[in-house]
C-alpha cells in the first residue's frame, strides 16, 4: 500500500492535450496600459463616445483601488504594464461570408481543440443543427453562426462589439448594472479593457430555440483576455447559454479577467454553464492562465432564475464566483460546482446569495477534487436581508482529495437578517480510498478507470445539471485530467 | 484448478499467512472455518492481489499459471472473483453502470466484445431475479443506502454476471437472516458447475447447511490445521476451535 501515494501521484500527471499555438498574423498593440491604450482600443472598435468615457472613468477608479489579497490562492504580483491589451486576428474584409473566407487555420485550431463535429458542421453553416457558436478567437468575435435563426425567434446573439454599434441604448442601459464598475479590482480593469465577449438578448415572452454556445480561446503571447459577456432576460423568456475554453501551453502567466452579466426579468430563466480548461502550467507550476473572473447575476423580476454550473478543471489560479442577487419575490439562484486541482494548481471558488426579495431560495453544491498538490477552496456567502421573509438556502460543500500533498479548504459565510430564513449546510471532506479502489479493480476495472468511475460519481450532481452534450465533454475532460502513466 | 503450496504474507511487516498449503480442484466447494484473527480474510485478499498485503513465500499456481504474476484486475480478467465480507459503496456510480464497465472490462482483457447495453441488461435482469435484487437497487449507487443482506446480494449478482471461475466468498453469510441466506445460497447453488470452483469463508456452521462443502478447513494461526468433510463443521459447532488451537501448540 506504500507506493499507493506515489502511484495515485503519477495517475493525475497528464499532458496538456490542448497545448499549442496557431500561427496566425496579429494585430497587437504592444505591451502597457495608460488612457491612450484606452481610446486606442475604443478606437480600433469604433465604439461611441459614452463607452469610451465608461472605460475611462473605470480606469481612472481602478488605478485607485487596492489588489485583492484575502482569496487562499499565492502568485507573484502581477505587472500589468507587461501585458498587452488588445490582439485581433488580421482579416481582410470585416466578416466572413462563408467557411472559405475563414482562415484554414482558425478552423484547424478548433478542430485541434476537439469542438464536436456537429459544431464544426454548424461552423460550417450545414442545415439542421442547432447550437450557434459565437467563436471568440483571442480578443474580437471571428464568426457568428446561426444568426438568421436567432433574429427570426427576435433573439439577438453577437460580439458585444457589435451590439455597441447596432443595439448602443441596451449596452448603455445594462452594461455595469449587474456588476459596476468599482465592484472589484480586476471588473475594473476588465471595465477599463475589455476586449470582446457576447451579447444576448432574449426578448419578452421567447424561448431561445437554442443553446447558445461560446469558444473562447487565448491565443496571443502575453495578451490578456478581457472577455465582457451580457445576457438579458426579458420577462419570460428563456435561453441556456454554454460557455467553454481552452488555451495553447505557454510558458509565461497569462491573465485572464473576464466579466459576466446576467438580468433575469419577471418569470424569466437565464441557464449558464461553463467548461474551462485553460493551460494550468506544468507540474512545478510553471505558466498556465491566471484566471480573475467576475460572474454576476440579477433575477429583478419575480419567478425568475439564474442557474450557474460550472466545471473548472484548468487554470493555475482560479477566482471566481458566480453570484446570484435574488430581487424578485420568489425568484431562485442555483450555484453548481466541480473545481478539480493538481499539480500546483490553485482554485479558490464558490458563490454569493443574496437574498432580497420574499420566499427566495438558493440551491449551493460544490465539489471540489485535489490532488498533486492542488490547493482548492470553497468560499461562499449566503446573505438574507431584513426583509426577505421565507428565504431558503441549501449548501453543500463536499472535497475529495486524491494523496496526500494537496489540500482543501471551506470557507462558508452566512449573514442572515431575517429570522424566518431557514438555511442548511451540510459540508464533507473524503479521500479515495485503497479499498474502493481494490474493490473496483477485483471486479475488472483498471485503476485508471477506477479513479475516474469515482470521480465521475463524485461529480454526478453537478454534471447532471450541464447540457448532455456538456455533460459528456466535462466527464471526457475529468478523464483527461485524470489520466497518465499509472505504475 | 488452485494449488497453494506453504503461503507466508504478512502486513505492515506482522505476519499473517504461516506457511499455508491448500488444493482445490474443478468443480469442489472448500469451506474454511477459523477463530477471529486466524487470517481468513488475509487469505482471501492475498488471493486477489491486495496491494498491502506482501507475500514472503511459497506459491499459487491458478489454472497452471503463477497468479502472483497478475495484478489485482488481471485475476478479475483471469477468471477470481472475491465476494467481500464490507463490500464498499461507490457514490454517484450506479450498480448497473459499474457492473456494464466490469463486464466490459473483463471482456475486453480477453479479447472479447464488448456487450452492447441491450444484451448487458438482458443478463442482468436475469441474474437479478436469481438472487431476487430489485430493479430499483440496480439503478442506485453501487452499496450506497443498501441494507447489510442488500449488500450481500448485491456481491453475488456481481459474482453470478461475471461468471467466475473461481470464487472466494468472504464471510458472505455474517449478518444476513435466514431468508437472505438462502436467497444467497442459492445463487452459489446455481453458479456450482463442474468447471468452477469456490472457496467459502465463514464462521458458521449454518451457511453450510446450504451450500454443501466438499471439504472443510480450519484455518488456525495462518496455516490449515484440519481438513474434512462437512461433519467437521459440525463438529466445530459443537466444540468450538480451542482444541484445534491447542493441538497447534502441542505439534
Amino acid at each position: 500500500m506504500g507506493d499507493s501515494t506515489q502511484e495515485l501521484d503519477a495517475l493525475v500527471k497528464r499532458k496538456y492535450k490542448e497545448g499549442f499555438v496557431t500561427n496566425i498574423e496579429s494585430d497587437t498593440l504592444p505591451p502597457g496600459l495608460d488612457e491612450d491604450v484606452i481610446r486606442e482600443i475604443s478606437r480600433r472598435k469604433n465604439e461611441p463616445e459614452f463607452m469610451l468615457e465608461w472605460r475611462l472613468e473605470a480606469y481612472r477608479k481602478w488605478l485607485d483601488m487596492p489588489e485583492p489579497e484575502w482569496a487562499h490562492i499565492n502568485y507573484p504580483k502581477i505587472n500589468f504594464q507587461d501585458i498587452s491589451y488588445f490582439s485581433a486576428p488580421k482579416n481582410p474584409d470585416d466578416g466572413p461570408e462563408s467557411l472559405d473566407e475563414v482562415d484554414p487555420r482558425l478552423l484547424e485550431t478548433y478542430a485541434k481543440l476537439g469542438i464536436p463535429l456537429e459544431e464544426q458542421k454548424m461552423l460550417a453553416g450545414v442545415k439542421g443543427a442547432n447550437i450557434a457558436v459565437d467563436a471568440v478567437f483571442d480578443s474580437v468575435s471571428v464568426r457568428t453562426t446561426f444568426r438568421g435563426k436567432l433574429a427570426e425567434a427576435g433573439v439577438i446573439f453577437c460580439p458585444i462589439s457589435e451590439a455597441l454599434q447596432e443595439h448602443p441604448e441596451l449596452i448603455k442601459k445594462y452594461l455595469g448594472s449587474v456588476v459596476p464598475q468599482t465592484d472589484n479590482y480586476y471588473a475594473a480593469l476588465n471595465s477599463a479593457v475589455f476586449s470582446d465577449g457576447s451579447f444576448v438578448y432574449i426578448p419578452k415572452g421567447v424561448r431561445c430555440p437554442m443553446e447558445l454556445s461560446t469558444y473562447f480561446r487565448i491565443n496571443e503571447m502575453n495578451t490578456g483576455q478581457f472577455e465582457r459577456t451580457l445576457i438579458i432576460a426579458e420577462e419570460g423568456s428563456y435561453v441556456s447559454y454554454l460557455e467553454g475554453c481552452t488555451a495553447p501551453m505557454r510558458d509565461e502567466n497569462q491573465l485572464h479577467a473576464a466579466v459576466v452579466e446576467l438580468v433575469t426579468m419577471k418569470d424569466a430563466e437565464i441557464k449558464y454553464s461553463t467548461v474551462q480548461n485553460w493551460y494550468p502550467g506544468d507540474e512545478n507550476g510553471r505558466g498556465g492562465i491566471y484566471n480573475f473572473v467576475t460572474k454576476r447575476g440579477a433575477c429583478r423580476g419575480d419567478n425568475s432564475k439564474i442557474s450557474w454550473t460550472q466545471v473548472e478543471t484548468g487554470s493555475a489560479i482560479t477566482w471566481k464566483y458566480p453570484s446570484v442577487i435574488l430581487y424578485g419575490n420568489h425568484s431562485v439562484g442555483e450555484f453548481y460546482s466541480v473545481a478539480l486541482t493538481h499539480n500546483m494548481q490553485q482554485a479558490d471558488t464558490g458563490t454569493k446569495m443574496v437574498h432580497i426579495g420574499k420566499n427566495t431560495s438558493s440551491t449551493i453544491i460544490s465539489k471540489g477534487i485535489s490532488a498533486g498538490r492542488g490547493q482548492n477552496t470553497y468560499r461562499g456567502q449566503v446573505k438574507i436581508l431584513r426583509g426577505a421573509d421565507g428565504a431558503r438556502n441549501y449548501s453543500q460543500c463536499d472535497s475529495l482529495l486524491m494523496g496526500d500533498q494537496c489540500g482543501a479548504h471551506t470557507f462558508p459565510y452566512v449573514e442572515v437578517q431575517n429570522k424566518t430564513a431557514n438555511l442548511e449546510h451540510e459540508a464533507t471532506t473524503s479521500k479515495i480510498s485503497e479499498d474502493q479502489l481494490f474493490y473496483l479493480r477485483q471486479r475488472g476495472l483498471s485503476e485508471e478507470s477506477a479513479v475516474s468511475m469515482i470521480v465521475n460519481g463524485f461529480c454526478k450532481e453537478v454534471f447532471r445539471e450541464l447540457p448532455m452534450e456538456f455533460a459528456v465533454e466535462a466527464q471526457k475532460l475529468l478523464d483527461v485530467s485524470l489520466e497518465g502513466a499509472v505504475g | 484448478m488452485l494449488s497453494i503450496k506453504n503461503l507466508k504474507a504478512e502486513i505492515g511487516g506482522k505476519k499473517i499467512l504461516k506457511g499455508l498449503s491448500l488444493e482445490v480442484a474443478a468443480g469442489e466447494v472448500h469451506a474454511i472455518m477459523g477463530p477471529n484473527g486466524s487470517g481468513k480474510s488475509s487469505f482471501a485478499n492475498v488471493l486477489a492481489g491486495h496491494g498491502g498485503y506482501e507475500m514472503t513465500g511459497g506459491s499459487i499456481n491458478y489454472l497452471g499459471k503463477d497468479l502472483t504474476e497478475f495484478n489485482v484486475e488481471e485475476r478479475a480478467a483471469e477468471g477470481l472473483f472475491l465476494a467481500f465480507q464490507y463490500p464498499m459503496e461507490i457514490p454517484g456510480v450506479s450498480n448497473i453502470a459499474m457492473l456494464k464497465t466490469a463486464v466490459n472490462s473483463i471482456r475486453k482483457y480477453r479479447n472479447e466484445d464488448e456487450l452492447t447495453a441491450g444484451a448487458f441488461l438482458k443478463v442482468i435482469k436475469k441474474k437479478a431475479a436469481l438472487v431476487e435484487m430489485k430493479q430499483e437497487l440496480l439503478k442506485r449507487s453501487v452499496n450506497e443506502g443498501f441494507s447489510g443482506g442488500e449488500k450481500k446480494r448485491n456481491e453475488i449478482l456481481q459474482m453470478a454476471v461475471l461468471e467466475p471461475t473461481l470464487s472466494v466468498l468472504d464471510e458472505t453469510d455474517s449478518g444476513l437472516d435466514i431468508d437472505a441466506l438462502k436467497i444467497v445460497a442459492h445463487g452459489v447453488n446455481t453458479l456450482r458447475s463442474p468447471d468452477r470452483s469456490m472457496i467459502v469463508i465463514t464462521h458458521y456452521q449454518r451457511l453450510l447447511d446450504y451450500i454443501q462443502p466438499d471439504y472443510v478447513h480450519v484455518l488456525a494461526d495462518g496455516q490449515i490445521v484440519k481438513t474434512g468433510n462437512k461433519n467437521l463443521a459440525l463438529e466445530l459447532e459443537e466444540r468450538g476451535y480451542g482444541w484445534l488451537e491447542k493441538q497447534v501448540v502441542n505439534g
